[in-house]
C-alpha cells in the first residue's frame, strides 16, 4: 500500500493509520476498518478529507478511535459497535443510524434522522440537529447541544434524547419508553407525548448524560422531561381521534 | 275457492351477501374495524386463468423421468460477492418471529434447508432456531428494525429491504398485546402487553434517492458480500422494480395481494394493491425496458400454491417464486385435526386468520408454549420439504411437456388465457386466439 495514501504511525504500543479518502475510496477505509481484530493495537484512526463521502466508518465493531476530518453525508457511523468517531464538521442524514454501542460526536450540525432506531451507545451533535432526531430509537443516548427539528423521537422506544436548545413541532409523537429533556421551548407535542415530572432519579440521569456529552455550565434542573402518557399503548375506538 | 298468490323465494342481495351483514353488526358492536391474518380471499384473476401449451408437432417433448430439467438459480448476481444459489426456484418468505412461533421458524428452516432452498426472516429479529436451522437465510430490513443489529446482519446470506407487501402496501403491522411474551418483547425493545404497531415506511429514508444510498450503506457494512434485495407490495410494480433497479437493488421482490400478512385491517387486506398475476408483467417489463432481465433477479410471490403456479409465474419471466401461506400449511396450519378447537373460536379449519391473537390450535402463530409443544418441528420441517418436492416435479413436469430441459426456460409463448382478464394482465393470448388484450400498455 502506497506510504501516501495510507500511512501507519507505528508506537510502542499503539498505532494511529491515516486514511485519505481523496487516494483511497470508501470501501478500502470499510474494509480496513472491518478487517481490525480484537485486541488489534491500530486503535486510532483518522480519515482525511471525507468532502461528504456517504457510509463513512460504517459497521465497525471494534473500539477504536476515528477522527474524520471534514464534513460527511449520510449513515455515517451506522450501526456502529463500539468505537468513538468524531465528526470534526458536519453530518448528513442518519449519522449513526441502528447504533449499537460507542459514541459518535458531530462538532458541527446533523441533518435529518440522527440516531435513528439507535440501539445503544452515545450520539452527541454539538451543532444543530434536523428534523426527526432520534426517530424509533430504542436504547440509544442522543445530546443535542443546540436545537432540534420537528417529528424528532416519532414513535421513540427507549433510550433518552437531551436537547439544550429548543424543540420543533411533534416532539415525541406516539412515543413509548423512551425519556426526552429539552432545555429550551417545544413547538409542540405530538400524539400521546406529555410534560412529566423530574424527579431526583431523573435529574441524576440527566447529569450523567450531560457529563458523558462534555458539557458544562448547565444545570439539569433547567430542562423538562417528556415521554408518553401512555393513552395509546392498546388500541382503543375511544382513542381514535389521537390518530 | 280462495285464490293464493304463489309463494315466492326470498332473494338476498348480491351487495349485502350474508358475510357483508355480519361485518356490519360487528362493527356496530364492537367499534373497531376486523383485524386478521393471511392475504386477499375475494376471488381474484390468478394463475389458474392460464393453461399451458404442451408440445405436439411444433414444439418437441423431453421425456417424463428421463431427461434432466434443470431447476437451479442464482439470486444476486448483480453486484454481490457471495450470490444465492438455490436448488429450487421455491424460497421461503418472511414471516415474524412474534407473529410465528419459534418451533415454527425452526421448522421452516429444517424444511427449507432440506429442500436446498432459503427461508427468510420477519418483522421480529433473527431467532437462533431459524440461523441455526437454515443454510441460507435472508434477513429482512424492515421499518421497524425490531432486533436489527450487526452480528445478525453480518450472520445473514442475504439482506431484504422490505418496502412494502402485498396485503399491505403503505401499510404498518399490529402485533396485539396478548402475543408479546417476555422474549418478543426483549426482541423489539417494547414493553410487554402492548400492541406493537409495525411502522409503514423506513424511519431513515424517504424515497428512491435516499434508497440508493441506504443500500451502499448495507453494502459497506456487509462488505459488498451479501445480496440485497428489495421487497415491494404489488401496487405499481413497473415503476417499483424499476427504481429498485435504479438504487441498486440485486433482487427484486414483488408481492402481489394474495401475499398473507400476520394482522392487518381485513378492508385494507382485500382493496389495496394489485392481483399476483397482474403484477409479473409489468415488473417484467421494467427489467426488459432497463436492460436487466435475469441481471436483477425477480422473485413473485402471494398465492403460490403448487408447480404450475410456479411454472407459471417462471414463464412470464419471474427467476423465482416465494411461498408463506403455503409453507404454514404444510407445516400444519389451518389442520382439520383441530377443528373441535377451531369450532371454539368461533371458525373452521381452513378458515383461521386471527393469527395476531395468539390462540392458533396448531401451535403455529402464537406464543403460548402450550401451544407452541404441537408442532414438532423435525416434522414439520419434513412435510414442508415434501411440499417444495412435490411442487417443483410438478413444475419439472410441465416444462418437459413444453420441451424445455430448465425451468427457467418456460416462456410466455408457452401459455394461453381462460379469460379475457387474465390474458390482458399476463400479456398472454386469449386461448384460441393470437389476441393479447391491451397489449400496448399497463
Amino acid at each position: 500500500m502506497p506510504a501516501t495514501k495510507l500511512s501507519t504511525a507505528a508506537a510502542s504500543d499503539h498505532a494511529s493509520r491515516v486514511f485519505d479518502l481523496d487516494q483511497m475510496s470508501l470501501r478500502e477505509l470499510n474494509q480496513a476498518l472491518h478487517n481490525l481484530m480484537p485486541g488489534s493495537n491500530e486503535t486510532a484512526w483518522e480519515v482525511l478529507n471525507p468532502k461528504g463521502s456517504h457510509s463513512v466508518a460504517v459497521g465497525v465493531d471494534q473500539p477504536v478511535s476515528i477522527d474524520v476530518r471534514g464534513s460527511v453525508g449520510y449513515y455515517c457511523g451506522g450501526m456502529n459497535s463500539g468505537s468513538a468517531i468524531t465528526v470534526h464538521g458536519s453530518a448528513g442524514p442518519g449519522v449513526g443510524e441502528n447504533m449499537m454501542s460507542g459514541s459518535i460526536t458531530v462538532k458541527g450540525d446533523a441533518s435529518q434522522y440522527a440516531g435513528a432506531t439507535g440501539k445503544g451507545g452515545l450520539l452527541v451533535i454539538e451543532g444543530n440537529a434536523s428534523s426527526r432526531c432520534g426517530i424509533s430509537m430504542k436504547g440509544i443516548d442522543i445530546v443535542v447541544h443546540g436545537n432540534i427539528g420537528h417529528m424528532s423521537a416519532f414513535m421513540a422506544q427507549s433510550g433518552n434524547l437531551v436537547v439544550l436548545g429548543d424543540a420543533g413541532d411533534a416532539l415525541g409523537d406516539s412515543i413509548y419508553e423512551a425519556r426526552l429533556f429539552v432545555r429550551g421551548k417545544v413547538d409542540s407535542l405530538g400524539a400521546d407525548c406529555i410534560a412529566k415530572e423530574m424527579r431526583p432519579e431523573h435529574l441524576e440521569l440527566l447529569q450523567g448524560l450531560l457529563d458523558r456529552a462534555g458539557v458544562t455550565g448547565v444545570k439539569p434542573s433547567e430542562f423538562k422531561r417528556y415521554g408518553s402518557a401512555r393513552t395509546l399503548y392498546n388500541f382503543n375506538i375511544d382513542n381514535a381521534d389521537a390518530y | 275457492m280462495t285464490y293464493r298468490n304463489p309463494p315466492t323465494t326470498p332473494r338476498k342481495s348480491a351487495t349485502f351477501d350474508d358475510y357483508t351483514l355480519s361485518e356490519i353488526r360487528r362493527a356496530a358492536a364492537t367499534g373497531i374495524y376486523d383485524i386478521r391474518g393471511a392475504g386477499a380471499k375475494r376471488k381474484l384473476p390468478h394463475f389458474d386463468d392460464l393453461l399451458f401449451l404442451g408440445a405436439s408437432i411444433s414444439r418437441y417433448p423431453l421425456e417424463g423421468y428421463r431427461e434432466r430439467c434443470d431447476t437451479s438459480v442464482v439470486l444476486g448476481s448483480r453486484h454481490a460477492k457471495k450470490p444465492i444459489e438455490l436448488k429450487i426456484p421455491i424460497t421461503v418468505a418472511g414471516m415474524s418471529f412474534g407473529s410465528l412461533s419459534g418451533p415454527a421458524k425452526e421448522a421452516l428452516g429444517r424444511g427449507a434447508t432440506l429442500s436446498g432452498t432459503s427461508t427468510t426472516t420477519g418483522d421480529g429479529g433473527m431467532t437462533e432456531e431459524e440461523r441455526g436451522h437454515s443454510k441460507q437465510l435472508v434477513y429482512q430490513y424492515l421499518p421497524s428494525r425490531y432486533g436489527m443489529n450487526l452480528r445478525d446482519l453480518r450472520r445473514a446470506d442475504a439482506i431484504e429491504v422490505v418496502v412494502g407487501q402485498g396485503a399491505k402496501p403503505g401499510g404498518g403491522g399490529m402485533l396485539l398485546g396478548q402475543k408479546i411474551s417476555d422474549r418478543v418483547a426483549e426482541m423489539r425493545t417494547l414493553p410487554k402487553g402492548i400492541d406493537q404497531r409495525s411502522a409503514s415506511r423506513h424511519p431513515d429514508w424517504t424515497g428512491p434517492d435516499d434508497l440508493e444510498i441506504k443500500i451502499l450503506e448495507l453494502r459497506e457494512i456487509t462488505d459488498w458480500e451479501k445480496p440485497i434485495y428489495v421487497k415491494v407490495g404489488g401496487a405499481r410494480p413497473y415503476y417499483d422494480t424499476a427504481l429498485a433497479v435504479k438504487a441498486g437493488a440485486d433482487v427484486v421482490v414483488v408481492d402481489g395481494m394474495q401475499g398473507g400478512t400476520a394482522a392487518t385491517q381485513e378492508v385494507f387486506i382485500e382493496n389495496v394493491g394489485q392481483p399476483t398475476l397482474a403484477c409479473i408483467r409489468p415488473a417484467v417489463q421494467a427489467l426488459q425496458d432497463l436492460g436487466m432481465h435475469r441481471k436483477v433477479q425477480l422473485i413473485v410471490s402471494g398465492g403460490i400454491r403448487n408447480g404450475a403456479d410456479v411454472a407459471k409465474a417462471l414463464a412470464l419471466g419471474v427467476d423465482a417464486v416465494s411461498i408463506g401461506t403455503a409453507a404454514l400449511v404444510a407445516l400444519g396450519d389451518n389442520d382439520p385435526r383441530w377443528e373441535a378447537e377451531y369450532n371454539e373460536l368461533g371458525t373452521t379449519s381452513g378458515a383461521y386468520d386471527d393469527w395476531h391473537e395468539g390462540r392458533d390450535p396448531a401451535g403455529i402463530t402464537t406464543q403460548d408454549p402450550e401451544l407452541m409443544k404441537r408442532v414438532d418441528p423435525v416434522a414439520a420441517g419434513r412435510r414442508l420439504a415434501n411440499y417444495l418436492k412435490v411442487m417443483t416435479l410438478e413444475a419439472q413436469t410441465i416444462a418437459r411437456a413444453c420441451g424445455k430441459n430448465s425451468l427457467h426456460n418456460l416462456e410466455p409463448e408457452d401459455l394461453v388465457a381462460l379469460t379475457i382478464e387474465a390474458a390482458a394482465m399476463a400479456g398472454v393470448p386469449l386461448a384460441g386466439t393470437n389476441w393479447i388484450p391491451g397489449k400496448n400498455g399497463f
